[in-house]
């Protein structure tokens, strides 16, 4: 069996006290393993971004657990938080924000910097992994002048380009006509997915389903159902 | 570190409407706060003028005098006294006062007369025309080529005028380093002639001028003036003397600091607010960093870094503005009276560090409130 990349354990989250405590997370447990795509699926509110934000180090749970490469990343300071996540995890928000006033390449090479690589060595970097999502001859254009698609491939290349063990994406497809967003999720599974690397989905949109190895179900902050099963080790 | 501070650039720069307007804000700040101060360092510096081209070390004048122009007469022991004081090398009566001089067609001029000690002359100013032992022939002044030389008709050696009623003549030109605030032309001639021209209370004696032995003596002459109920100010102190008069006894710097206050406002809501709205622009990509592990310091240097870089580029071209409008308005406007000093630069680069302090600092307290969360949550 796949070794396990992230395990989470018992997680409690709610917003507010008293009479406004909103229980958003109510004792989620579960494991996402190395060679996987782990979907995580739900109606909106369930609790699935929340979820996600706790995973990937952004968002402080309020009890339980989240070990990463066999490290409970809530015992790190913000700091120690911070480059855990730019270490480790790669990000594809729903809304990309890539920066406008930036080429894609630029933006791509971001993580890099933040890693106080060299701009001209980010930037050669970006570039092979503009290539492996097919934009290499998209590279000084800004992300503007980019379809939607193209723009989800540059974020997914500004994800990889330090060639994190898991990969988060929120929403991947929701700006995307169904036709692009199979495309896009396709491509995730087969160009982006190894053995030694992680992905993990939130979405809402089943035409993207059979590219999951396993579906965890949310709804109203507990998980309802685990479809699927964890691939083997390779 | 560089590839960080590369990103802040591209990121400023890139976004040129926002990047020019806050340089357009900064440039027109720093000028008008450099424009501000430097003219009323170069007011004060004619406010002193005579101070300053009369090259004397130490003035001795009644404790109640404010400025050079307004001299209150002391009797003619005060001379002889300081004469005595052990430490004087020497000391010259020295003479300023106002009188009116008739031109050719008919009108009066103001003038301020300034009269040198008949033996030595101490305090002359360089002549550009004619020969100085001629000051001593009669009715001989000397008049300087300055600012206001033409509101004497531009009068040549040999020029004759009248001042108070007497008759005078134009014996020679003298340049003046630093021409006088109040618009009026200066001329010069020997201590006797003018106490003899302009009509004089009892006492006659506005001055006098001193030349201590050595700097050391400086102390010792200040007590023994002080001692006769006079004071001894040496040319720096006497400097600062009018300076402080101007700048706290009128509305002058009030006014002036008013001034530059309100451009210091302008600058720093226009920096400020531009700034801001380019933080609040592209929030959600600072709370992107931030997400994929942009640490607080990191966004606080990228921030720190646009701040400063605006506000120096702001400051050179403020700075090269107003200097290149003030040497523009010397060679059209002779009277202006402008002076950019060392001073005015460092405040100047002071208020706009200040400025670009505040500025960062509204948008780094937003960008360090900012939860990666929200980016998830749209």
């Amino acid at each position: 069996m796949a070794q396990p990349a992230v395990q989470a354990r018992e997680i409690v989250k709610w917003f507010g006290e008293g009479p406004t405590r909103t229980d958003a997370i109510r004792g989620v447990s579960l494991e996402a393993y190395f060679g996987e795509v782990l979907y995580i699926v739900g109606p909106s509110g369930s609790g699935k971004t929340t979820l996600l934000s706790i995973l990937s180090g952004i968002l402080r749970p309020s009890g339980g657990t989240v070990v990463v490469h066999g490290r409970e990343i809530w015992r790190l300071d913000d700091d120690e938080l911070a480059e855990f996540r730019l270490r480790t995890l790669g990000f594809v928000f729903q809304d990309y924000h890539l920066f406008p006033r930036l080429t894609t390449a630029e933006n791509v090479a971001i993580p890099l910097i933040l890693r106080r690589r060299p701009w001209a060595e980010a930037l050669e970097a970006a570039l092979r992994f503009l290539k492996i999502v097919g934009l290499e001859n998209r590279a000084d254009l800004p992300p503007i002048k980019l379809s939607g698609g193209e723009q989800q491939r540059v974020a997914i290349a500004r994800a990889i380009v330090a060639e994190p063990d898991i990969l988060i994406f929120d929403e991947p497809t929701a700006s995307l006509d169904g036709e692009t967003g199979r495309r896009i999720v396709e491509f995730i599974r087969t160009q982006i997915l190894s053995a030694s690397r992680c992905i993990v989905i939130v979405t809402h949109d089943a035409r993207i389903a059979e590219f999951a190895d396993r579906t965890i179900t949310m709804e109203d902050g507990r998980i309802t159902g685990i479809a699927g099963r964890v691939p083997r080790a390779q | 570190m560089l590839s960080i501070f590369t990103l802040a650039f591209k990121l400023l720069v890139n976004d040129r409407a926002k990047f020019a307007a806050l340089i357009v804000g900064l440039t027109f700040s720093v000028f008008l706060m450099v424009q501000m101060i430097s003219m009323f360092d170069g007011i004060l510096q004619r406010a002193s003028s005579t101070v300053l081209n009369t090259g004397a070390a130490m003035w001795v004048m009644d404790p109640a005098v404010t400025t050079v122009a307004n001299s209150i007469p002391m009797p003619d022991y005060v001379l002889d006294a300081v004469r005595s004081i052990n430490g004087v090398k020497y000391a010259v009566p020295f003479y300023s006062g106002a009188a009116l001089v008739k031109l050719a067609d008919g009108t009066y001029q103001s003038v301020n007369v300034i009269g040198l000690d008949d033996a030595s002359l101490f305090g002359r100013l360089p002549l550009v025309a004619g020969r100085m032992e001629d000051i001593y022939s009669d009715n001989a002044f000397i008049v300087v080529r300055d600012a206001e030389y033409d509101k004497l008709e531009r009068p040549a050696i040999g020029t004759v005028f009248e001042i108070n009623d007497h008759r005078s003549v134009v014996v020679g030109l003298a340049k003046a380093p630093v021409s006088g605030l109040f618009g009026i032309p200066t001329l010069y001639t020997i201590y006797t002639r003018a106490l003899v021209y302009i009509p004089n209370a009892r006492f006659t004696l506005s001055y006098v001028l001193v030349e201590p032995k050595s700097v050391d003596q400086i102390p010792r002459i200040q007590a023994e003036v002080a001692r006769l109920g006079y004071r001894a100010l040496t040319a720096k102190e006497f400097v600062r003397h009018i300076t402080q008069f101007y700048v706290y006894k009128t509305g002058l710097g009030t006014n002036i600091l008013i001034m530059t206050v309100i451009s210091f406002l302008v600058g720093l809501s226009i920096s400020g607010q531009t700034f801001y709205t380019f933080i609040l622009e592209n929030l959600e990509r600072f709370g992107a960093l931030k997400a994929i592990g942009a640490k607080a310091r990191d966004l606080i240097q990228v921030i720190l870094f646009q701040a400063l870089l605006t506000s120096l580029t702001g400051y050179g071209l403020g700075l090269g503005l107003c200097a290149s409008l003030i040497a523009l308005a010397k060679v059209r406007l002779p009277d202006y009276s402008s002076t950019i000093t060392y001073t005015n630069l460092i405040l100047a680069f002071v208020m706009v560090l200040v400025i670009a302090g505040i500025s960062s600092y509204v948008g780094i307290r937003k960008v360090i409130q900012l939860e990666p969360f929200d980016i998830f949550r749209g």
